[in-house]
């Protein structure tokens, strides 16, 4: 390439990924920033400007602030599960036992497991008719009858988490493994002849490997929850009585399914805000460790 | 190392043993399902092993007749393959060069960041004009045009995944190559994408992995059995009007059968991977 000079050389190697981003990322974030600001349809697209109309309706409207909340538990639910649990299973696959290998690699395997199969999988155990969760709860005795976990109000959004829960958890299990494996024999070997007990040395030993990474497990998860709408959509569509309508729902409901585009850019914009200050802090901790390693 | 009590010991076992269940039960009972006969399901309680293997949802699904279920299935099948392959095809040729500037530019770097902003973007921000820009090409309903929506996804993800992996590459081959007189294409063909082959086919499989597990686009971008994908079909048999259940678990083992294979055997890369911190949990 002699006619680029030295310095653009390796920008002419970015362009083709660059122009590949500009044309199916950024140009439609900023159209969707346009159609934001107007009342556009999906159908008849010309919509007239109508400056933050459609921010100040949704903000103000009831079926928002209850996808908010939805979204908002559920992400605190599911997420918060996942790392309890995935410090846990982190600190038991650390141990020296028979096995090991193989129980890590199960681990694989609800993380290979399509989101939608999980879904489906979930759904059939939940069925109320003849889901294996009501015909195991009856044989131990725990219910006196079949209920419809999906169905109801009070249970669906706690049946969603645990779904969400076992799919998600042992990625976060397997981040913690890897950060434990990173703390020195010595130091630990040390610490016990110093005679720390176990939670003194969880706390002082092992405790500084595992906060970065498993900071870095929370944010992403946090950002992927956030953002959830497979597993939603297909187990229960955001309902019964839209108790588990997620803000990724809702706006998929009013840009398509009532074709107010406009107003659907509005919400997906104030969802994407939301996504990218989560964002930013993950990328302001993979830089400050990049910096560091 | 400490001397453990039998007590602990006990305890760790137990707890091993009650991961391994938790991890196993409900993926086999979605095999278990797809093989127990119509009646076994419906028993109340549930008979838990089947009297005999039914596997006759797996040829329902399998057999490729006009107007049946099982062409459906096939087709899907067939869609999702080639969407997954023209997109992760397309993501590399972009993310190798980019993820190779930024590698050997440091300066360079604040790109690959801005990059992965991107790719955090939920894809609710993007479908509408996402939607009308299809339609505009008329690609909507397009292994092709679903493809191309998806490089959304895998481009910046394979440059993140590839930028890692090139890093790994002692800059001194390259120097020692150009000294001898070596071209920047050449140094790229024959030096840095052989060494560079295991951080290839991870971004590769995790991207292929990624676009068969896609299905917030499908379900918006496809219509019929001409793009639709096989996450978007199983959808809808679940949600349809299918009463044996048996048969929305085999196209469930069906659907997941590959990633759970690919997942198994590059177990290790994958685990890498995933703990490098760059990649969607």
């Amino acid at each position: 390439m002699p006619t680029i000079p030295t310095t653009l050389r390796p920008w002419a190697l970015m362009l083709p990924l660059l122009v590949v981003i500009l044309g199916v990322v950024t140009w439609p974030l900023f159209r969707t920033v346009s159609l934001s600001l107007s009342d556009a349809g999906l159908v008849a697209t010309s919509g007239t400007f109508v400056g933050f109309d459609n921010f100040a309706k949704n903000f103000g409207s009831k079926a928002f602030q209850a996808a908010f909340l939805n979204t908002a538990w559920f992400t605190l639910l599911s997420v918060g599960a996942e790392l309890v649990l995935g410090v846990l299973v982190a600190l038991l696959l650390n141990q020296p036992i028979r096995g090991r290998t193989a129980l890590r690699g199960l681990m694989i395997l609800p993380w290979a497991l399509p989101t939608v199969v999980n879904a489906i999988l979930w759904r059939l155990i939940y069925n109320p008719e003849y889901g294996a969760l009501n015909s195991l709860l009856l044989q131990l005795g725990v219910i006196e009858s079949y209920r419809s976990w999906l169905g109801q109000p009070q249970s669906a959004m706690l049946a969603m988490v645990v779904a969400d829960v076992w799919k998600n958890f042992p990625i976060v299990a397997l981040i913690g493994l890897a950060a434990l494996q990173s703390v020195p024999r010595e130091t630990h070997a040390a610490a016990i002849v110093d005679g720390a007990g176990p939670l003194a040395r969880f706390r002082f030993v092992i405790w500084p490997y595992l906060a970065g990474p498993l900071m870095i497990a929370l944010v992403l998860r946090t950002i992927e929850a956030f953002k959830v709408f497979d597993i939603i959509w297909v187990m229960t569509r955001g309902g019964p009585a839209n108790s588990t309508r997620t803000l990724s729902i809702l706006v998929y409901q009013e840009a398509f399914s009532f074709q107010r585009a406009g107003s659907g850019a509005s919400l997906a914009l104030i969802v994407t805000l939301f996504v990218m200050l989560l964002a930013s802090g993950y990328v302001a901790i993979m830089r400050r460790s990049a910096l560091r390693g | 190392m400490e001397r453990r009590s039998p007590a602990f010991t006990v305890v760790i076992y137990a707890a091993a043993l009650l991961l391994a269940a938790v991890l196993l039960i409900p993926i086999l009972w979605l095999f278990l399902m797809s093989v127990s006969s119509a009646a076994d399901l419906a028993a109340k309680p549930l008979r838990w092993w089947p009297a005999d293997l039914d596997f006759s949802r797996y040829r329902i699904l399998l057999t490729w007749e006009p107007n049946t279920m099982g062409q459906a299935f096939l087709a899907a099948i067939r869609n999702s393959l080639s969407v997954a392959f023209m997109a992760v095809g397309a993501a590399l040729l972009v993310a190798v060069p980019g993820a190779w500037a930024v590698s050997r530019n440091p300066q360079m770097e604040w790109s690959l960041y801005a990059l992965i902003l991107t790719y955090m973007l939920p894809p609710v921000a993007l479908a509408v004009p996402l939607y009308l820009g299809l339609s505009w090409l008329g690609l909507l309903n397009s292994t092709f045009g679903l493809a191309m929506i998806y490089l959304s996804i895998l481009a910046p993800f394979t440059a993140w995944l590839l930028k890692s992996g090139f890093d790994a590459i002692p800059r001194d081959i390259e120097a020692s190559a150009r000294i001898d007189g070596a071209r920047l294409d050449q140094i790229l063909r024959i030096l840095i994408l052989p060494l560079a082959a295991p951080a290839l086919s991870t971004a590769a499989l995790f991207a292929l992995l990624l676009s068969w597990d896609e299905f917030f686009y499908a379900l918006l971008f496809t219509s019929d059995q001409k793009a639709k994908t096989v996450t978007v079909a199983i959808a809808d048999i679940a949600g349809g009007r299918v009463s044996d259940y048996g048969l929305i678990a085999a196209a469930g083992v069906l659907a997941a059968l590959p990633p759970l294979l690919i997942g198994l055997l590059m177990q290790r890369a994958i685990v890498a991977g995933l703990t490098s911190g760059g990649v969607k949990g």
